[in-house]
């Protein structure tokens, strides 16, 4: 925390409370109290800085140090509407400042134009709540290209002929190849496709006071040490703090946004770090705690006005959930490629963006990366070929021969909107504060599981044609954890269909906005971060526009 | 006789033992023998010289406080399963590493059974005490050995299985991108991108 941050009462009717400082709360916080507003940003998790992202596996990922807590939080999920749901870890966030921006992969890829308008292209397909969005990609390109120069994202720009057009090169050339980039880079030209430098949001040079990568290879699921990770924490909420009106305040837990007897927003109420209830005053609110916690949040807050959820007149509010489709090739190659240095990405390919539903028979697109991601303990309970011998000689022979053998390719996928798909608030089971947990209810579209196979059996011919000596991948199954938490409150200009307008305002009450993962309409290609922090950028001009304009209330 | 280091690394790990915090000296050189045959000394060092035992030891009482139970439970019925296939054995650490090997394929064989049962029973695993042995031991083998843990002794574990001991790399980073020219567009690319 810098001594610049003034500290608010809960009385002070500050202009903005931000609930969330992830990849949305953070760049909103930045912008709006950059723009002159107080702002207040309440975040649920603790505020860690880069002294505390060690490298110890079981404190990091096996006791949750960044992400939600299972024991905390429990959460519960089942198939359909028709099904109980059953205690079951269902997801998995970063609950810090910074929030999962700050413990992610950082690949950063762009929508393409057909992301926003693929309904009108493809026309209605059964089974799923496929929407165009009310924004095209030409009005939100200016926001990614503001994204890569000011939270920092390193590529080459135009090397891929697939790629949407784009108003500005990367602020900075694209991270070092990896063996797997190159082993991916070769196989990819084989088969006639185009590979290309993966956009990761990670400094390749030193920039605006932050280090360069140094390649420690602790990276997803990890915090960076030395801040070259461009999460919120390492680049956004540095900078509204810097502004001198915006304060942080982390261990703050909100649970009811309530409105006055004019239905606007009051503010939020929290509980604190002693679990005492606050109430922030402000002027407008603005929901940023992503695509599972902001619908829950708004069904928390249901009142006589919303007895189904704040903001919920069209019943959407957690609905419409996407993962994102996918899955794992792992492959083992001769020669050590060391992928163990250095983040996770180099290359990835956009070849299979938009397929032609006609000749794959299913609606989806995706792309493939070349990674290795794995930290040595979950790489030996976790990466070894199927069959490999679980202890003894035998094991540690192929645990010691594959680790710096093996890589992955990673293909992301569309997921269709469904309307079942949803975050919504057990009956049952509540959480360590007595609030309803987080249900998950998802079966996903038959086209994704298509689209899932197929991008196996690409994942098969790239990793057979670099002459890997052994590869495997589990089976195409339904999904039933959630990584990605998209959809849940879509945009969309029909108020009956959908929760928020344009500008990220509700439809139902006039001074509350929602910016994260549940904006999006449709699901992209796997790699949402970039596109929620563009939107937040230009969520943080339409909101300044109206208050500058008079059309919030005081 | 034992070389100077031999004997400091002896001397250090007698004082070691002295710190144990959970196990008896005795549990302890059972769990370490149990431990050596997860990942064996072979002609690289194993989990006996990662000094599994004392990571075991710590987690016990720190963040694995609640699977004391199992060990508890678990190496008595080892030992019985000791005795039954090999009567003239007193404890598992006394008989050879065949001898071993052969006990734990048929404790692991049989506490899977038994987990199988639980789990029909209560709808959730509970790990049987190998099961948990062996998670331990390779996370005892591989943890950051900068960690509070007590695992992962002078970086054994990451020497075995070839990870660097160092806190940044540069590239090259691996054998396929050594002699890497750079990344140039696909011929066929390079024509539509200029458009």
């Amino acid at each position: 925390m810098t001594l610049d941050q003034p500290k608010y009462k809960t009385t002070d009717e500050v202009d903005f409370v931000v609930i969330g400082s992830g990849a949305a709360g953070g760049i909103l916080a930045k912008e709006l109290s950059g723009n002159g507003f107080r702002v207040v940003v309440l975040e649920q998790g603790p505020y860690l800085t880069e002294k505390d992202f060690v490298h110890d596996e079981i404190k990091v990922l096996n006791q949750d140090l960044l992400t939600n807590h299972p024991e905390l939080q429990p959460t519960t999920f089942r198939k359909t509407p028709q099904d109980k749901a059953k205690p079951q870890r269902a997801l998995v966030y970063g609950r810090l400042v910074g929030g999962t921006s700050t413990h992610f992969t950082a690949n950063f890829w762009r929508f393409h134009e057909i992301d926003f308008i693929e309904r009108s292209k493809v026309g209605p397909i059964p089974g799923a709540t496929l929407s165009d969005w009310p924004i095209t990609y030409a009005e939100l390109e200016p926001y990614y290209t503001k994204v890569e120069w000011e939270i920092g994202v390193s590529g080459q720009a135009y090397a891929s002929p697939f790629d949407p057009p784009r108003s500005k090169p990367y602020p900075m050339p694209p991270l070092p190849v990896k063996s797997s980039g190159v082993i991916f880079e070769r196989a990819a030209r084989k088969l006639g496709w185009h590979p290309f430098p993966a956009p990761m949001a990670i400094l390749s040079q030193p920039r605006a006071g932050r280090s360069a990568c140094i390649n420690c290879g602790f990276c997803l699921g990890f915090g960076c040490e030395v801040g070259a990770k461009s999460s919120s924490l390492a680049t956004a909420i540095r900078m509204a703090e810097k502004t001198g009106r915006c304060e942080i305040r982390p261990n703050s837990y909100v649970h009811r946004i309530e409105l006055d007897a004019n239905g606007r927003a009051t503010g939020a109420v929290y509980f604190d770090a002693q679990r005492n209830v606050q109430r922030q005053k402000a002027k407008a609110v603005v929901v940023c705690a992503n695509g599972a916690e902001t619908p829950r949040l708004l069904l928390l807050s249901a009142n006589k006005e919303f007895p189904d959820g704040l903001a919920n007149s069209s019943g959407y509010v957690g609905k419409n959930l996407m993962l994102n489709s996918g899955g794992v090739t792992t492959a083992v190659f001769e020669e050590p490629l060391n992928d163990y240095k250095g983040f996770a990405v180099s290359r990835i390919l956009h070849d299979f963006y938009e397929l032609d539903p006609d000749k794959v028979g299913f609606h989806g697109g995706g792309g493939l990366d070349a990674r290795f991601d794995m930290t040595p303990i979950g790489f030996a309970l976790g990466s070894l070929p199927p069959g490999s011998p679980r202890w003894g000689k035998g094991f540690k022979e192929v645990l010691s021969h594959n680790f710096t053998r093996t890589c992955e390719i990673f293909g992301h996928g569309t997921s269709l909107p469904v309307e079942n798909n949803s975050f919504s608030l057990d009956p049952d089971l509540k959480d360590a504060w007595g609030l309803p947990a987080l249900r998950l209810t998802y079966k996903d579209h038959p086209d994704d599981l298509k689209l899932t196979a197929w991008l196996y059996a690409r994942s098969e011919e790239l990793v057979e044609a670099a002459g890997a000596k052994k590869m495997w991948a589990p089976p195409v199954q339904e999904q039933q954890f959630a990584v990605h938490l998209l959809g849940t409150c879509r945009m969309g200009n029909d108020p009956k269909t959908s929760v928020i307008n344009s500008d990220h305002r509700t439809h139902d009450v006039k001074n509350l906005f929602l910016c994260d993962g549940s904006s999006l309409v449709t699901s992209g290609r796997g790699q949402p971060t970039m596109t929620i922090e563009a939107l937040a950028f230009r969520a943080a001009d339409r909101i300044t526009a109206l208050a500058k304009r008079g059309d919030l209330p005081a | 006789m034992l070389s100077a280091a031999a004997h400091a690394r002896q001397a250090a790990q007698s004082e070691l033992l002295a710190k144990f915090e959970f196990f008896s000296a005795e549990q302890a050189v059972e769990v370490d023998a149990i431990s050596a045959r997860i990942l064996p000394t072979t002609d690289t060092p194993g989990a006996h010289e990662a000094g599994v035992i004392f990571f075991i030891d710590r987690a016990l009482v720190t963040f694995a406080k609640d699977d004391q139970k199992i060990y508890a439970e678990g190496l008595p019925e080892l030992q019985a399963n000791v005795r039954e296939l090999f009567p003239s054995i007193a404890k598992f650490s006394a008989a050879t590493p065949e001898q071993q090997d052969q006990i734990l394929q048929s404790f692991d064989a049989r506490s899977a059974a038994a987990t199988g049962a639980r789990q029909s029973r209560r709808g959730a695993a509970t790990p049987s005490f190998f099961e948990t042995v062996r998670l331990y031991t390779i996370m005892g083998f591989l943890i950051d050995p900068d960690s509070d843990k007590r695992g992962n002794l002078d970086g054994v574990g990451w020497k075995v299985i070839g990870r660097e001991r160092e806190h940044m790399f540069q590239p090259p980073f691996g054998y396929y991108d050594k002699d890497y020219p750079g990344w140039q567009p696909n011929p066929s690319d390079a024509e539509k991108t200029k458009s």
